[in-house]
């Protein structure tokens, strides 16, 4: 069957991307059975995507830092500082929602922009620069909660962000109206950008997969884009942390693949001297990346502030590692250059899938450390030598 | 015993289909001086690899026969053993640690397993005696200039019993006073008895110092000049270098018209500030339209350096002097600068400095000027793909599709892609560093075929070049630099082998 070899030839030449994907069905699979379907239930894959969206969105940023061969351990703690000065500004100064998130999110990226300028016109290497950076805004979380205490925050705009869901309009035979009809949307526009991409490939002789194989593909993610749909308007439908994650996807798959900064984003980190001698400002890339590394920190505290309805003395604490480590799981590479956003997404929803499951199973706190650690070393071997396959 | 200390015999050397080294005879007399000559890739620093034990026994053909032994040298160790020391032209030291650690790293003097500082210091002061060299053994080799590390490693070499020392340039990043200053010293070390091979470029100091000289050409052995004959004059090597044959590969351009000057350099200098010298040194240059200029020289000779002060000053040197494009006077900060004015530079190290290798082909000729191909900041695959598509198949590209990663590709395929990046981005004056390195001869072809297109067209080359028969097959008019200056212009017509060879080692 040639269609049978089709996919197979597909499989091995694409096995780094497939790679993460074969692995999250894996991880769902296992759960599901161990669980008796309890995993895959409506509610737990919903709570399962709120709370691996902070992690989530610092994923996509610490990517991006990777691609460009720097690294950022300051995120969680600014998060969580943020988040702190957040639930401050609202609660201590009465600051209505909508003031107090753009000024949240202003914050973040000038700390982002000044770890920027530490290292790209100062010259200290990122790790330093934002291991002081993890330091400092420790202590300025200490400090702004020192006196107060944990602060609730008692405002339902805001908590709705990590805890509510978008409207429904309508309840259709128990399923969320409006939920179905973003996945039905989503679908279309999968399936017509996938159709006129393949258009124009064949209008320039490009390789592009047999018809068959293609007919496959668009019915494989439709179908799981409208399972997730299903599961999630089978409870609440999408939550706003939800939408937030999937904004943040496309602005940033957008940003990294469509435009003129994005390539040259990847071309710093894919190799610095030829990026300088293209004409390539290598310090303002490194700015930008930083400073929407800083924007996506801001974003983070806001999601974790709002899901706890509080903020925390020792909120951000290892966020930095989660989300480097979902990078990685996710496929970016340390030698700069390669990693998608997609990548990083999917790397966070494995982390936070693991910890669902473990939860679910009741597995001691000592051991998914041990299992999440083994995960992360597995997928950065697979990518090693699936990489060393590929040259 | 044989009057020889070494004598390599039949050495042969292959790396993947090239032959490095074809049957090379090179045999040195004991207590000697005798410098190794050839242009670059002639062969010399493979040939003293083989000696060292860089490229292990039984990686090359033929016999290495060392104080009347036949030696089978396995790693690097293995020689230095037996007293060969080799210096190359990186020096290899630690900037950071002092002199006396720097003598004997690797070699430390020890009791029971624990370092003895103190006599390591008073050793370390023998041996700068013997050096001449006057410093305080705690200095750090980062305080040093150039001369002085160089003396440094000789010291190096003392340390370890040296009967037989390879220098390989020794003299190349030194000023006149410490050139000399090492010339003395290696006399001195004659006197002592130590036999020494020097790799060189600069033929006055050959003949000054050498008591015989081996011609390497091609990877063999071309002849060996004795001093006490009176063999060993500048034209004798000369001719020995260059006397090849240069076949006529060079396609013919049927139209010549020059324009007027589209860059001129007045007076130009550039002072690396890393490297504390003049990389560039009074400069006078100029291109006009519909011409390739010739940039020729020896390795090291500031081409590179003069082509990346002419790019927008990519390297950050202090400059001085006139850049005129077009007589206009300009001062570029940044390669972004260069490129917007119209100057394209392709890289010497195309893998190093030139390409993005884990990229595709469409993104790595894009590259340069993604705004050519986006609206807004957005952009057009499309337009990339017409683009990319448009350069594969005039440079005649080899490669199955456009989304192929160029770090597969070969070399020749390679340097099509890195052209094709920088006539993207439309310039009107094309530098080409070493455009054919390490390319097969059909891809030459092609390139210079390419390159008397675009010259019909009305655009200017500058091309660095240390083939001689590709300066002198495609240049209008041709440059020699040796140290950082500019040591001569020929118009191609005067222009020769001896004479560029000539004025190279100058």
């Amino acid at each position: 069957m040639t269609l049978i070899n089709d996919v197979k030839t597909l499989i091995s030449k694409n096995i780094r991307d497939y790679g993460m994907y074969i692995a999250l069905f894996v991880i769902f699979l296992i759960f599901t059975i161990l669980t008796d379907g309890l995993f895959i239930s409506s509610r737990n894959i919903s709570n399962l995507l709120d709370s691996a969206g902070y992690i989530a969105v610092l994923a996509v940023g610490v990517m991006l830092v990777i691609v460009i061969r720097h690294i950022d351990l300051s995120i969680g703690f600014l998060a969580g500082f943020l988040g702190a000065i957040a639930a401050i500004l609202l609660m201590q100064y009465g600051l209505p929602v909508y003031i107090v998130i753009p000024i949240i999110l202003i914050l973040g990226t000038i700390a982002g922009l000044f770890t920027g300028f530490l290292v790209a016109k100062v010259g200290i290497p990122a790790f330093v620069a934002t291991l002081a950076g993890w330091l400092i805004y420790r202590g300025a979380i200490i400090q702004v909660t020192e006196k107060s205490g944990t602060i609730i925050v008692q405002n339902d705009a805001f908590n709705a962000i990590g805890n509510g869901y978008i409207p429904s309009f309508m309840q259709i035979g128990g399923l969320h109206l409006l939920s179905l009809l973003i996945g039905a949307i989503g679908i279309v526009f999968y399936i017509y950008s996938s159709i006129s991409n393949r258009r124009n490939k064949i209008k320039y002789n490009f390789e592009v997969v047999s018809k068959q194989i293609f007919m496959l593909q668009l019915l494989f993610v439709s179908l799981i884009i409208a399972a997730i749909t299903w599961i999630l308007a089978g409870y609440n439908g999408f939550s706003w942390t939800v939408i937030i994650i999937l904004l943040v996807v496309l602005v940033y798959h957008f940003f990294t693949t469509k435009t003129v900064l994005g390539r040259h984003v990847y071309a710093v980190g894919s190799n610095p001297e030829a990026a300088h001698l293209s004409g390539i400002n290598v310090n303002k890339i490194t700015y930008i990346v930083f400073g929407s590394m800083g924007l996506l920190s801001a974003l983070s505290g806001i999601l974790f502030t709002s899901r706890l309805q509080a903020a925390t003395t020792t909120a951000g604490t290892l966020f930095e590692l989660d989300a480097i480590a979902a990078a990685y799981v996710g496929g970016v590479s340390a030698a700069g250059g390669v990693g998608k956003v997609t990548g990083a997404i999917i790397g966070a929803i494995v982390m936070a899938s693991l910890t669902s499951g473990m939860n679910l199973l009741g597995v001691g706190i000592s051991y998914q450390y041990m299992i999440k650690g083994g995960v992360l070393a597995l997928a950065v071997i697979f990518d090693v030598m699936t990489r060393r396959k590929g040259n | 015993m044989s009057e020889y200390i070494l004598e390599m015999n039949q050495i042969s050397k292959e790396f993947t289909g090239v032959k490095a080294l074809d049957n090379v005879n090179f045999k040195v007399k004991k207590g000697e001086i005798h410098c190794l000559v050839g242009e670059n890739g002639a062969g010399k620093s493979t040939l003293m690899k083989v000696l060292s034990g860089v490229y292990p026994y039984g990686t090359y053909e033929g016999d290495i026969v060392y104080e009347g032994r036949v030696q089978q040298f396995n790693k690097i160790s293995d020689s230095v053993n037996t007293g060969i020391v080799i210096i190359y032209q990186e020096l290899a030291l630690f900037p950071d640690l002092t002199v006396y650690e720097n003598i004997f790293a690797g070699n430390e003097i020890k009791q029971g397993g624990v370092i003895n500082w103190n006599e390591t210091i008073v050793e370390a002061k023998k041996l700068l005696a013997k050096v001449n060299l006057d410093v305080n053994p705690e200095t750090l080799v980062k305080d040093l200039g150039v001369g002085k590390r160089q003396l440094i490693e000789i010291a190096k070499a003392l340390s370890k019993d040296v009967k037989l020392l390879i220098l390989d340039e020794p003299t190349a990043a030194l000023n006149e006073d410490d050139s000399e200053n090492l010339l003395r010293l290696l006399d001195g070390l004659r006197k002592q008895g130590i036999t020494c091979i020097m790799i060189s470029h600069k033929l006055k100091e050959v003949i000054s110092i050498a008591d015989s000289a081996t011609v390497i050409r091609d990877g063999q052995t071309i002849g060996t000049l004795d001093a006490s004959k009176g063999e060993i004059t500048e034209n004798t090597i000369i001719k020995n270098m260059v006397g090849r044959e240069i076949q006529d590969i060079y396609p013919k351009r049927t139209k010549k018209a020059f324009g007027d000057k589209v860059l001129e350099l007045k007076n130009w200098s550039a002072y690396d500030h890393k490297l504390g010298r003049h990389v560039v040194k009074n400069a006078n240059l100029n291109v006009r339209k519909g011409e390739i200029i010739g940039l020729a020289g020896l390795m090291g000779s500031g081409r590179t350096e003069l082509a990346l002060s002419i790019f927008g000053n990519a390297k950050s040197y202090k400059l001085q002097g006139d850049l005129l494009l077009d007589e206009v006077p300009k001062a570029w900060k940044h390669p972004s600068d260069a490129i917007k004015d119209g100057i394209a530079y392709v890289t010497e190290d195309r893998k190093g400095d030139g390409l993005f290798l884990l990229q595709d082909i469409k993104s790595n000729i894009s590259a340069a000027n993604l705004h050519g191909i986006a609206s807004k900041g957005v952009i057009n695959d499309n337009e990339e793909i017409k683009v990319a598509n448009g350069f594969k198949t005039s440079l005649h590209i080899k490669a199955a599709s456009l989304e192929q990663l160029v770090g597969k590709l070969s070399g020749g395929n390679q340097q099509k892609v890195s052209l094709g990046k920088w006539l993207f981005v439309g310039p009107k004056l094309l530098i080409l560093d070493e455009p054919t390195r390490g390319i097969d001869v059909g891809a030459k072809f092609e390139i210079y075929t390419v390159m008397n297109k675009l010259i019909e067209e009305g655009m200017s080359i500058i091309m660095i070049s240390s083939e001689l028969g590709e300066i002198l097959g495609m240049s209008d008019r041709v440059y020699v630099m040796a140290e950082g200056e500019i040591k001569g212009e020929l118009p191609i017509a005067e222009a020769d082998q001896e004479k560029i060879m000539q004025l190279a080692t100058q």
